[in-house]
């Protein structure tokens, strides 16, 4: 078989992205998410908390929470999903605790990765990984 | 599956001023996320919760945008501050244009 362009883009997604791909056009990657969440500004680390199992039976229900005193924003990424957004917390002023807990779908074993944005505009990170037994991505 | 969605939300019924309180929120909606195939082989299409979001006397306390990486039946849990009482009102933004609302008072002693 002629190993064409359109075969190569296809294997670069990987096997299971390849196998239940939908839209591979909206599937940003991370650095594409990250970048345009921080405006290119470098991560720091401490004053985040992200809390995750570290196995994870269940890759359909994987709860996770994460927690930085002082965030106006909250994005979380998977980083080996098709589509690595998972979700985007930004907090009001009547917010208790800038804290939220979700319940996630992870495809296979990956780095789960929490990104603050603070109120001076300064941006930390912290990532874990969590392995998966039973990949939440249908097939 | 707009007619399923049921929203089911937690808040106490009453603290004290300037007290920080937790509030869960569940809604039962399947999230299809796009990637999954039916028995045809064929793509399911796409059809999420791709907002939520939480106000507190008219105050945003959370808003949330959603990605199909959200389990089915999406749970959050958050804090929200209650200075005065009020009603907290919780609104979910279906793909296909629904929303769903929900709205629960709490009583400051």
């Amino acid at each position: 078989m002629k190993f064409s362009r359109r075969d190569a883009l296809w294997a670069g997604f990987g096997g299971i992205a390849s196998a239940t791909l939908a839209n591979p056009l909206f599937a940003a990657t991370v650095d594409e998410l990250t970048a345009g969440f921080t405006g290119g500004a470098a991560a720091g680390t401490g004053g985040i908390t992200l809390t995750a199992p570290e196995i994870a039976e269940n890759g359909n229900t994987v709860p996770v929470s994460v927690e930085a005193p002082g965030a106006v924003a909250i994005m979380l990424l998977a980083a080996g999903n098709p589509e690595p957004a998972v979700a985007t917390f930004t907090f009001g002023p009547a917010a208790g605790h800038q804290m939220a807990a979700t319940r996630i779908r992870l495809a296979k074993t990956q780095d789960v990765i929490a990104l603050a944005k603070m109120a001076d505009g300064s941006i930390v990170q912290a990532a874990t990984t969590v392995k998966v037994t039973i990949g939440g991505c249908g097939g | 599956m707009a007619k399923d969605a049921k929203p089911r939300v937690k808040v106490p019924k009453s603290a004290a001023a300037g007290e920080v309180v937790t509030i869960k929120s569940l809604i039962s909606h399947t999230m299809e996320s796009g990637q999954r195939k039916d028995k045809e082989g064929k793509i399911i299409p796409r059809s999420i919760i791709n907002r939520f979001t939480c106000d507190f006397n008219g105050v945003n306390v959370i808003d949330v945008a959603l990605d199909p990486a959200i389990s089915t039946n999406p749970y959050f849990e958050f804090d929200a501050k209650v200075d005065a009482s009020g009603e907290f009102k919780f609104t979910w933004y279906d793909d296909d244009g629904s929303v769903y609302e929900d709205a629960k008072p709490i009583e400051v002693a």
